[in-house]
């Protein structure tokens, strides 16, 4: 199996959120940045495990500068072959599918695996497009994987349950907790990394579909409003008539 | 500008989240004119409906093809029917099906997706729409440059609004194609109301200290018509099934009134419920950082909380409304 992993760079999850000039910029100051966790828990684990069972083998893809390195290395020391980077600022999730696309396509992937969402801008967008782009079959939320030749047999959540689909490689699919549990990385993973190969492709042409044009923090809470652990219906009283919710 | 609008369905049946996008639309529609035409891929029990909610025009495609759910082929028929209407804008939902469906449209289309949207599209300078961002603890604020405009909007974030129509079903014929998919199971819940579509969420974690205590916080759940949720450990050590947890690495939700009993509101807990409007808290420890994201909070023991909750719900008779 050749397996293609994308993975995205993001802020931690405990990182303050903050903008700069004018509300236009994520404050990246003191911000530690991560690889996607869905991509790295879900997506990149249990494409290692399928070339472990199968053989074959997998290559993490970044969009983005040459910033983005020192996280591309931390995908390296779970495990990934190799990895590629395509030179590009990555504003518009179709500008970003077109780049991949365009490079996948000469690799003749058996798969190309995403994360279910980005847990900085939530989108949910580049797994469909590049699907789409290749046009190739798109599961998207997968919990389960399982390969057998090329064969493909994939559990994912649709809206009020779960599917069990039979879908033949090359695919793309996203994936979602349940996939695989996540790798530490350890001593002689991280030694690995740092001479695994990192190609850089410069980018192909492609528009901006869509521009962030300001960003907003939501209005601070007010302090949380205690009620007597003896007289919880007042808990009730304050929902109906304060808050008008019930 | 004509908009579609996905009602989406399942188990023939329209789903909530799709009356809210017809909603959004027909908002849109009607400060900025143009016809809302809603597609269906089933026959489905509330299509007629959809004119309640700002629907001018129903389309319904009856393809076998459609029974399961097919992702590609739905992006395909909604791009056939903006073809045939002229519409320029596609407003699905932000759930499972329109994670799947809105990001293909997009490619096919070379348009501009928001998804997630929060607020009405403002078009003071250009065609930008609100949407959160960093798990909830932002917005941002999304110019679409393409000409097709798709926005999925988050489910719970948009007031459906009456706007009748006089709104006939009409059947739709689109090539779609084959899928390449081979759907072989399908395993649903046995609930009537998914978690991201609940108006109300009473949430429980490893506070209950055991599966067997359940009991409380689903009388609770049922004295206010609420669905249950639960923490991430208490769906990995499998005291509650896995689609009841949120958090940042299962469902994130969005309801009205969102009690967490017995959760001490880790980041990533968080990170899955900060957009709910309202935020009680139960915890026994007056530290619980939960607390500081809450609006009402009790500090108090759970098994003596709860069951007064449930009396004084009973008494209110709030499960009649």
């Amino acid at each position: 199996m050749k397996i293609l992993v994308c993975i995205s760079k993001v802020p931690d999850t405990t990182a303050k959120i903050a903008f700069t000039e004018n509300n236009t910029k994520f404050d990246t100051n003191g911000v530690q940045f991560i690889v996607n966790p869905y991509d790295e828990w879900y997506a990149l684990v249990r494409g290692l495990e399928i070339k472990e069972a199968q053989g074959g083998s997998v290559t993490v893809l970044n969009v983005g500068g040459a910033e983005n390195d020192p996280t591309i290395r931390k995908a390296l020391a779970i495990g990934a072959d190799d990895a590629v980077r395509i030179n590009f600022e990555a504003k518009d999730a179709l500008a970003t599918a077109t780049q991949i696309a365009e490079f996948a396509k000469a690799e003749n992937y058996d798969m190309v695996l995403f994360g279910k969402e980005t847990i900085d801008y939530n989108g949910s967008q580049v797994g469909g497009m590049v699907a789409a782009l290749l046009d190739q079959p798109f599961i998207s939320n997968a919990s389960k994987l399982e390969m057998d030749g090329n064969k493909g047999k994939v559990e994912r959540d649709i809206q009020g349950g779960k599917e069990v689909i039979e879908v033949e490689a090359p695919f793309v699919l996203s994936a979602a907790k349940g996939m695989a549990e996540a790798r530490i990385p350890n001593m002689r993973g991280i030694m690995a990394a740092r001479t695994k190969p990192l190609k850089v492709v410069e980018a192909s042409a492609s528009a901006d579909a869509t521009e962030v044009v300001s960003y907003e923090l939501p209005p601070a809470k007010g302090d949380v409003k205690l009620v007597d652990a003896d007289n919880p219906a007042e808990l009730l009283e304050l929902l109906r008539n304060e808050a008008k919710i019930i | 500008m004509n908009v579609i609008v996905y009602a989406n369905t399942n188990q023939n049946k329209v789903h909530k989240s799709a009356f809210e996008a017809t909603s959004y639309a027909s908002q849109f529609a009607s400060k900025h004119g143009g016809k809302v035409t809603a597609l269906a891929t089933a026959e489905a029990e509330g299509l007629e409906e959809l004119g309640k909610y700002g629907a001018d025009k129903v389309l319904q495609i009856n393809d076998s093809k459609l029974a399961d759910f097919k992702p590609e082929l739905i992006a395909k028929a909604l791009k056939a029917a903006a073809e045939a209407e002229q519409a320029e804008v596609v407003v699905l939902s932000h759930d499972l099906s329109g994670k799947s469906v809105a990001p293909i449209l997009a490619a096919l289309t070379k348009g501009g997706l928001v998804s997630g949207a929060v607020d009405l599209p403002n078009t003071d300078d250009g065609f930008v729409v609100k949407k959160a961002v960093f798990s909830g603890k932002a917005f941002a604020h999304t110019k679409i440059n393409a000409e097709m405009k798709i926005i999925s909007v988050m489910p719970n974030s948009i007031e459906k609004k009456e706007n009748s129509k006089e709104s006939n079903i009409e059947s739709f014929d689109a090539a779609l194609g084959d899928s390449r998919l081979n759907v072989v199971e399908q395993k649903m819940e046995s609930t009537d109301l998914p978690l991201t579509e609940a108006d109300k969420v009473v949430s429980a974690g490893r506070g209950l200290k055991g599966p067997e205590n359940w009991e409380i916080i689903e009388e609770l759940a049922k004295e206010l018509g609420a669905a249950t949720a639960c923490s991430r450990p208490v769906s990995d050590m499998d005291w509650r099934p896995h689609h009841e947890h949120v958090g940042q690495t299962g469902v994130a939700i969005r309801p009205n009134l969102y009690i967490a009993i017995g959760i001490s509101g880790a980041i990533q807990h968080l990170a899955g419920v900060n957009q709910s409007k309202v935020i009680v808290v139960i915890n026994t420890d007056p530290e619980a950082p939960f607390f500081k994201s809450a609006d009402y909070g009790i500090v108090g023991d759970a098994f003596d909380v709860v069951p007064k909750l449930i009396e004084a719900a009973k008494e209110m008779n709030l499960a009649s409304n």
